[in-house]
């Protein structure tokens, strides 16, 4: 078989510790840290193709050779050796509602989130009932030549399809991060979008949920083919309780001529979590992404969406919500990059600190000579809710080509002394009055995501506020 | 309703407010005028209690309740209100959103959104003010004129007992100044009172005062009927300060 034998080669002839299933042995003693044996583990507990094997030990080679960066937030604490890159121990996985954290819990409450929610949230496991919905819509969606699975079964169910794109947008060696899950990748989204269909209800990743899901190193495809759109959302905006350290999460988009996608995300990980992630699109002829990235929660997030605009005409844009409170540091913004003529592009950030929290605004602007007549315009702005609060802007800005027009703006503000008391003169408390001002604040970018994500967006950045979640 | 006695206030060090007492009585409006410098902004913040003034002597009661301990917020659910001479810019915020979260701040029950939404259309009509500009960001962007109208359009959608209107007539054209007096004019009633600040006695033609204060270095030197504005109109501050001078 060749899994056996790739497993030879790695001079793993016998089991240590003397299983004879391999499996099993892994599914009893799972342990910490990775190396080529648990990656072979992962490949084959998956049935994958040889090909997809390979495509993970080189990974991790990559992985292992590569430096921590050292130029973002500090990663100098993150061991890598201390963490458990795929099968956890028993005792995680029989986790109850008892053991959830109190604040979560809380939360929970406040949100309103309905109970089968909050066991698959708080990493419980148990099956989300909504399954009926997700069925009926799905239905609709294969009519139509629609693919919507998770990855493993897309690559299971369209091999061929995700050979010729899975890593072409985001190759293994571009980064540590990307290295590293692309070695030990697990769960996310493929989808794939016929010619000229539109999709009208956004695809949401929590459709799907299970544990497995809200896996570690989630790695999505999607693939828009010409004339289509869809809008896809990324997890959900309740706080997402793991024993995880590090997430650290692979998305790749393909906008071929004409398509439209739009990714939207809000993240809201435990305040033990660093979350590391490389997000990359690229848009042909007349094609537009819009990433929309919400950052609330982890302890230092790294992730810089980014649209490279390769076809005539291209459109990208990054609109970026960064919430810091104590103890946070929120390292994010967008990448775009000009690679064809009458291409367009806008960077909107907005971030908020609070207390000790730090928000970074990172974002890059790279114009190649011959994309001549591109339309760029960035907008970063930061609101400083108190005295130690910290905000830093880091724009890149490489400009190959003279007839382009750029424009940059950054601002900073605090929330001023006469505008609380204005507002709290009208009735409203200090806390109501804090949030209405950063509620304003994000404005621009909250009536860009779905109704139901806008409230919930305000209501999560009220209660980071109080101080009543993580 | 409102009593201030021997208030002293100051800010950074500096005493504004020396000795100031008022008395407002239910269903009242008093004017006080004054010349810049006399410390007339300075009165209504401290009356609702901005956080940059320091009171250092003498009392404020609403109701016969004692204010000065109280936050913003608190002294406007007990029914005070104040009219900003500049108010603040909320960006993000519409006015509709902005006056909807006021009203039920102040409420003791929510008001439906649909209750809501009519009476902020019956008020805006009252105020000659297009239902679009609901839409719009709290005075971001805002005339002088508009602030203005948006401040008096506040004040009718939370029905105060006290309105304080700080210079609510400054840079106003005859057509703003005889709509906002409308509004006040409409409030109007035994549950009403309102203390207008302002430096001319022009807004005072269209809302007629039961009393008329006059304000200099940070005391009430003077009170009397309306025909004390009159008076002050042809004769200037110079006169008031001649007759009664500061007792600094």
């Amino acid at each position: 078989m060749p899994e056996d034998k790739t497993i030879q080669e790695l001079g793993l002839e016998e089991y240590k510790y003397g299983f004879r299933d391999p499996e099993e042995y892994f599914f009893k003693t799972p342990r910490k840290g990775i190396d080529p044996e648990i990656v072979a583990m992962i490949s084959k507990h998956k049935n994958e193709p040889e090909w997809m094997l390979e495509f993970r030990l080189n990974a991790l080679e990559s992985f292992l050779e590569k430096p921590t960066p050292q130029w973002g937030g500090d990663l100098n604490e993150l061991n890598y050796d201390d963490i458990y890159y795929y099968i956890r121990p028993m005792e995680n996985q029989g986790r109850s509602w008892e053991d959830v954290p109190d604040d979560i819990k809380n939360t929970f409450d406040k949100l309103g989130i309905p109970q089968a929610e909050r066991d698959i949230l708080a990493g419980v496991g148990a099956q989300y009932e909504s399954e009926v919905v997700y069925h009926s819509l799905k239905e609709e969606w294969e009519k139509a030549g629609v693919v919507f699975l998770d990855m493993d079964g897309g690559l299971r169910e369209h091999e061929d399809l995700v050979r010729e794109h899975f890593g072409t947008i985001i190759p293994p060696d571009d980064n540590k991060f990307a290295a590293l899950n692309s070695a030990v990748w697990s769960g996310g989204s493929f989808v794939y979008v016929p010619p000229g269909v539109h999709i009208d209800i956004p695809l949401q990743a929590y459709f799907r949920i299970n544990a497995e899901n809200m896996g570690q190193f989630e790695r999505t495809l999607i693939i828009a083919d010409e004339g289509s759109y869809v809008h896809y959302i990324e997890g959900c905006t309740a706080p997402t309780y793991t024993t995880n350290s590090l997430h650290s999460a692979v998305v790749e988009l393909i906008a071929k001529p004409n398509a439209r996608i739009r990714y939207s995300t809000i993240q809201n990980w435990s305040h033990n979590t660093y979350n590391l992630v490389t997000k990359r699109a690229v848009a042909h002829e007349n094609a537009t992404v819009e990433w929309v990235d919400g950052n609330l929660g982890s302890k230092l997030t790294m992730k810089y969406p980014a649209v490279y605009l390769v076809g005539e005409g291209a459109r990208g844009e990054v609109l970026s919500v960064a919430y810091a409170g104590y103890g946070q540091h929120q390292d994010a913004g967008g990448k775009i990059v000009h690679a064809a003529p009458n291409t367009s592009s806008l960077i909107t950030s907005k971030s908020i600190s609070k207390g000790t929290g730090r928000s970074t605004y990172r974002g890059l602007l790279k114009v190649h000579e011959g994309a001549e007549s591109a339309r760029s315009r960035v907008e970063c702005d930061a609101l400083l809710l108190d005295e130690n609060a910290r905000t830093d802007t880091y724009p890149y800005i490489e400009i190959e080509e003279k007839k382009v027009s750029t424009e940059h703006e950054a601002t900073v503000s605090k929330v001023g002394e006469d505008q609380l008391f204005y507002l709290m003169s009208r009735g409203l408390s200090e806390e109501e009055a804090m949030a209405m001002v950063v509620n304003g604040f994000i404005e621009p970018i909250a009536k860009e995501l779905p109704l139901e994500y806008a409230i919930e967006l305000n209501r999560l950045i009220q209660l980071e506020m109080e101080g009543s979640v993580g | 309703m409102l009593k201030i006695e021997n208030l002293h206030a100051e800010i950074g060090g500096n005493e504004i407010i020396k000795g100031l007492s008022l008395e407002v009585g239910r269903g009242e409006i008093h004017a006080i005028m004054g010349p810049n410098g006399s410390g007339k902004s300075t009165l209504s913040n401290v009356l609702m209690g901005h956080p940059r003034y320091e009171v250092t002597e003498g009392s404020v009661t609403f109701e016969g309740q004692d204010v000065l301990e109280l936050e913003p917020d608190e002294r406007a659910k007990l029914g005070m209100f104040l009219a900003f001479q500049y108010p603040s810019e909320v960006p993000g915020v519409s006015v509709a959103n902005f006056m909807r979260t006021a009203v039920n701040s102040v409420r003791e029950e929510e008001l439906p959104p649909m209750e809501m939404y009519k009476l902020l259309q019956e008020k805006m009509r009252v105020m000659r003010m297009d239902p679009k500009f609901a839409e719009r960001y709290l005075n971001e962007g805002f005339s002088g004129g508009e602030k203005k109208r948006n401040e008096i359009l506040q004040m009718l959608m939370l029905e105060p007992k006290l309105a304080i209107m700080d210079e609510t007539d400054s840079g106003l054209d005859i057509d703003a100044l005889q709509v906002v007096a409308r509004g006040v004019n409409e409030m109007r009633g035994p549950e009403f009172s309102a203390v207008l600040i302002t430096h001319y006695q022009r807004i005072l033609r269209y809302i007629e005062p039961d009393r008329v204060h006059v304000m200099l270095d940070g005391q009430l030197v003077t009170s009397g009927g309306k025909e004390l504005a009159e008076e002050l109109e042809d004769k200037g501050y110079d006169w008031v300060r001649q007759e009664f001078g500061s007792v600094a």
